[in-house]
């Protein structure tokens, strides 16, 4: 209901359009930047078609979009694609679940016993630094050319994002939320259970939102150095023959692997802290 | 008539903490005082006179160095399903609703089962006021609800006792009378044993039968004054006496007087 002062000054505030016009202006905005993002994509396909033979670069160095498409074809009729594909992503995920598990129990088991974390907090951030994919010829050299080396660098490189966020969530626990449930007489479990896991849990999924990333590069690290099936494989294989093709093909189903994770564990978060407001999307 | 056991009682009350290549730090020393049940009672003192030291050790989360704590009679040893306690924080966990915020206290209660807790937690939502709120979550509230919701929790368990710790300070000016308001009626319809720490004089004397006035550190009880004031359960009430004010007058001079002689 428009007040007695607005109705008086309703020529004034009707011939003043400036607030319908920047809601317009908003709306038409939310609608240009998803335009504009597949605008910049087309832009891009095409300047990839047609630019690289313009400029007279020759196809082993960038082979245009099309060829791109056509050695994908020939690779899911040929050389056995989708088996490549599902070995990649079927381990990525593997290695990705039993990093993740592994990273969190001793993040909560570290985060319960200061002591231990005391003890043990230099030789963590060691590890942390120190280059994990450069185990995987280590890994080779123990267990063989077989699933085993590709699977370690992977739980290798997903486990130490996830213990250090959990860890750090168990550190900085409201030390009057753990107070408030030891007066109402809980026991040491009923507070992990009931305060400590439940807080940690934003850093839990921050930590797997990392580690969703990494494993992709563990995986394809673990194929590369030793590998005789998976997109890595077939990356240093195309490399071989000078099938430049072949490695752009076998990249762009990593990244997609990887974004299929990814958005998983983001599908997994909106619905684990489905308690958190979200600000409303710009 | 039979002897009834104060609610709360500490005799000769001191706490020491070790600071790290540094003297210990004398948090409170001496303190004795006895709580009547039913009996709602207001510290006061300057900031850093070991209020929260004396709650944590009403709450037995902390052990005293000397002198004795007593609950309805028992040496505290360890939290007691006597007593609750709330903070200046609502310290409601965000990912659960209101109403399952309200059976957090309950849950560590032995024998105490599902359907029960739930028929507790709606009565205590309905006495603060909040039925209409029990599916919503801490976040979709304001400040004032949120600290209902706590105070809801903190009489879910039945407490003996029950400690507030600045309950009212992070509130804007209107939600804090108002509020004061409903814990009063709350608390008094509940006749539970309150202990009320603050800094707001004022507070005090609306809310309390009975103002004790700590010194700086190491805190000790310089100033134990009764209430002659009536509509304990209506502060708003009460703030219209012109008593109430003397009395507020005659807390602040006690304090300034106490910060002088620190000086």
């Amino acid at each position: 209901m428009p007040s007695s002062a607005e109705r008086a000054l309703g020529v004034a505030v009707a011939a003043s359009p400036a607030l319908p016009r920047a809601a317009l202006r908003a709306r038409a905005g939310a609608a240009a930047l998803p335009a504009a993002s597949v605008a910049v994509a087309i832009v891009m396909a095409l300047a990839w078609q047609f630019l690289p033979p313009l400029l007279g670069v020759p196809k082993y160095i960038l082979p245009p979009l099309g060829d791109l498409v056509r050695e994908m074809a020939r690779m899911w009729r040929q050389e056995n694609l989708l088996l490549h594909l599902v070995s990649t992503a079927s381990m990525a995920a593997a290695g990705f679940v039993l990093g993740s598990a592994f990273g969190a129990v001793c993040g909560y088991a570290l985060g319960l016993s200061a002591l231990w974390e005391r003890v043990l907090s230099p030789y963590i951030l060691a590890l942390q630094i120190a280059p994990k994919v450069a185990f995987a010829p280590l890994f080779i050299m123990w267990f063989g050319y077989n699933a085993m080396p590709k699977l370690l660098v992977t739980v290798l490189v997903v486990f130490f994002p996830i213990l250090v966020n959990v860890l750090q969530a168990m550190k900085t626990a409201d030390r009057d939320l753990v107070n408030l449930a030891r007066a109402f007489s809980m026991r040491r479990g009923q507070i992990f259970a009931k305060v400590l896991f439940p807080a940690s849990l934003p850093n839990l999924m921050a930590g797997l939102r990392i580690g969703a990333t990494l494993a992709v590069i563990g995986v394809t690290v673990g194929e590369l150095v030793g590998g005789e099936s998976g997109l890595g494989y077939l990356i240093s294989y195309g490399e071989g023959q000078a099938n430049t093709a072949m490695v752009f093909d076998a990249i762009a189903l990593l990244t997609a692997i990887g974004i299929v994770l990814y958005g998983l564990v983001a599908v997994t978060e909106a619905r684990v802290l489905h308690y958190i407001p979200r600000p409303p999307m710009r | 008539m039979p002897h009834i056991p104060p609610a709360i009682d500490l005799d000769g009350v001191t706490r020491r903490f070790v600071r790290p290549g540094g003297a210990p730090l004398v948090a409170i020393e001496l303190v004795s005082f006895s709580v009547a049940p039913g009996t709602f009672v207001a510290v006061v003192g300057p900031s850093g006179c070991g209020k929260s030291t004396l709650l944590n050790l009403v709450a037995g989360l902390d052990p005293p160095d000397e002198g004795t704590v007593r609950i309805g009679g028992a040496v505290v040893a360890g939290p007691s399903p006597q007593v609750a306690f709330m903070l200046q924080k609502d310290l409601l966990l965000p990912w659960r609703s209101i109403q399952r915020n309200v059976e957090f206290g309950l849950e560590a209660r032995p024998g105490i089962r599902r359907a029960e807790r739930r028929a507790r937690a709606e009565r205590e939502l309905a006495r603060c006021g909040l039925s209409a709120f029990a599916h919503h979550y801490p976040a979709q509230l304001s400040g004032g609800m949120r600290q209902r919701a706590a105070l809801a929790r903190t009489l879910a368990v039945a407490p003996g006792v029950i400690l507030l710790d600045e309950p009212f300070s992070a509130l804007d000016a209107i939600t804090k009378l108002t509020l004061q308001q409903s814990f009063a009626e709350t608390i008094h319809g509940a006749g539970v044993t309150a202990l009320l720490i603050t800094h707001d004089l004022m507070e005090a004397v609306a809310m309390a039968d009975r103002v004790l006035v700590m010194s700086g550190r190491p805190g000790r009880i310089v100033e134990d004054i009764g209430l002659d004031l009536p509509d304990r359960g209506s502060p708003m009430a009460r703030r219209r006496h012109a008593r109430a004010h003397d009395y507020a007058a005659r807390l602040f001079s006690t304090l300034r007087l106490d910060a002088a002689e620190a000086a």
